[in-house]
């Protein structure tokens, strides 16, 4: 399992997402995972064989890397790729949970064939409903995670820049000792570059949600106005597939054998339902 | 994630691309990442580790080799090989998005019955038209944006391309004035000018296919000038096809576009 199992388990999610989530989606595969990969961290991958300390005591050298580098950055920027993109995972296990019960509506209506299932696995998920309080809980934790691990970065090493040497007095270090550390310039490049990337991922992340409540709150009041067509409103998910069932239902009593039949207006109705997917 | 996954997604562009936009990807994969996976890496490898400085004052090393070297060459082609490449996406959303669109017709039940199936409509090539012209347009002149930026900070930063074998270093904690040997300097000058070329010709395939693209328009756009002008009552090609499929569907095509139904 590494970077490109994750990119694996994420691209499902795509499918779902909004049009910013796409775009935040490929913003952190490119712009931030790919250049962790490929540069980063060969950048960081002798800072403690080549961090050199004006002195020979033992021990000094490792006790003064440890002091000003608690958690190197690298690792805390494979942590914080993970966490932000993990909610994801909700969405993917709410739609595959939506997926598995119009499976099994389909068996029980007799439509459990290879074709209808293939059919439901590949159609999009409308983001409303429930479906849309999942959606929206994983962009807030998103934000969350990316603010909480832009503040340990703040903490942990204050200001951007990577300094060139640090003065280092912990034990056994004989006195200050002269710390020097590799690369601080690329270093520093790198810490700019990842800053700016994790802050357009929060601005999309933004901008995301409020695009998700205006138009939660413009499917309500187009709801409000136009109270007797459930389809096109907040719950428009809810009803229907109710709608659907009731008309499941009729169907059943009223005994119409002609699969065609059934299936053109289940199709019908679905492609009523779908109609504002285009999201 | 890496190269090879940047391979996958852009291999997808490829599809809608021009002819030159084919030759751009091609020689962008083989000539560049290829390279810099395979071969310039290793003699960059050592870049550090071999960086001797002619002292044994602790620290002079790291913070002359910090001075000459901002960012490593490898690092900044890596960084130009990522801006450079991805313009390219916005042409397969934008492609994706038409896609969803004639996905959403079809599925309607629009009488437009070009495509027997969803199928097509997946592997169906798009025109450089239209909104899409544009937006491959705009990628174009990205890349050649980006491509410019790189290499003007490459020659900002390293004052040439050539790579010296001795430096001399007086920057603090150094005594005085002292010799720092690079490692490779001749291998690392060999691939620099190589990769410098290479650079080079990606500019003048993207110059081309923006030429070659601003042609074609120009070309399209007499030519419907032209038509018109000879025929007032038809006012392109495509919608006299059109008309006649119309008919064509009046006539035949009741229940031809049900996904299910086949």
């Amino acid at each position: 399992m590494n970077w490109a199992g994750l990119y694996t388990v994420l691209s499902g999610v795509n499918r779902h997402s909004t049009a910013i989530g796409r775009i935040w989606l490929s913003v952190i595969f490119i712009f931030r995972i790919m250049v962790l990969v490929v540069a980063a961290e060969s950048v960081w991958g002798d800072e403690k064989s080549a961090f050199t300390c004006n002195t020979q005591q033992p021990g000094c050298n490792s006790v003064c890397y440890d002091h000003f580098f608690p958690i190197s950055h690298i690792r805390l920027w494979a942590l914080q790729l993970i966490l932000v993109t993990t909610p994801a995972l909700l969405v993917a296990m709410h739609v595959a949970y939506q997926q598995h019960r119009e499976k099994k509506l389909l068996v029980l209506t007799g439509h459990g064939d290879a074709k209808h299932m293939e059919e439901v696995k590949k159609h999009k998920m409308r983001i409303a409903g429930s479906l849309w309080w999942t959606y929206v809980c994983s962009v807030v934790f998103r934000l969350l995670f990316e603010a909480v691990f832009m503040y340990i970065f703040y903490m942990l090493y204050p200001g951007y820049q990577m300094m060139r040497l640090v003065k280092c007095e912990a034990y056994p270090c004989p006195n200050t000792v002269d710390c020097f550390i590799s690369r601080p310039t690329e270093k520093t490049i790198f810490t700019v570059f990842m800053l700016v990337t994790s802050s357009i991922c929060i601005i999309l992340n933004m901008a995301e949600l409020i695009y998700l409540v205006v138009r939660a709150c413009a499917r309500r009041s187009q709801h409000n106005s136009n109270p007797s067509s459930g389809k096109g409103s907040f719950y428009g998910h809810k009803h229907s597939s109710e709608y659907k069932q009731n008309e499941i239902n009729q169907l059943l009593t009223e005994q119409d054998g002609s699969l065609k039949d059934m299936l053109r207006r289940n199709s019908g109705l679905q492609e009523k339902g779908d109609r504002c997917s285009a999201c | 994630m890496d190269w090879g996954a940047l391979h996958t997604i852009l291999g997808g562009v490829n599809k809608h691309s021009t002819s030159i936009g084919k030759i751009w990807l091609t020689v962008l994969f083989i000539f560049r990442i290829m390279i810099l996976v395979v071969a310039a890496e290793r003699v960059w490898g050592d870049e550090q580790d071999d960086f001797v400085c002619n002292t044994l004052q602790p620290g002079c090393r790291n913070v002359c080799y910090d001075h000459f070297f901002p960012i490593s060459h490898i690092r900044l082609w890596a960084l130009q090989l990522i801006f450079v490449s991805t313009p390219a996406l916005l042409v397969a959303m934008h492609v994706a998005y038409r896609r969803h669109e004639k996905k959403r017709q079809f599925r309607k039940g629009d009488q437009k019955c070009e495509y027997k199936d969803i199928e097509e409509i997946r592997k169906q090539r798009f025109r450089i038209e239209g909104s899409l012209w544009w937006t491959y347009t705009g990628s174009i002149f990205f890349r050649l944006i980006f491509e410019a930026v790189f290499m003007y900070a490459f020659y900002f930063m390293y004052d040439g391309f050539r790579m010296p074998r001795l430096m001399k270093c007086s920057a603090w904690p150094c005594p005085n004035t002292v010799d720092c040997f690079v490692s490779r300097p001749t291998e690392k000058t060999v691939f620099t000018i190589f990769m410098i070329a290479v650079s080079s010709i990606c500019i003048l395939l993207n110059v081309a296919e923006l030429c070659y693209l601003l042609t074609k328009f120009f070309l399209r756009r007499s030519k419907k000038a032209g038509n018109s002008k000879q025929q007032p009552n038809h006012e392109n090609k495509e919608e006299t096809k059109q008309n006649e499929m119309n008919e064509l569907i009046s006539d035949s095509c009741q229940n031809t576009v049900i996904g299910f139904s086949s």
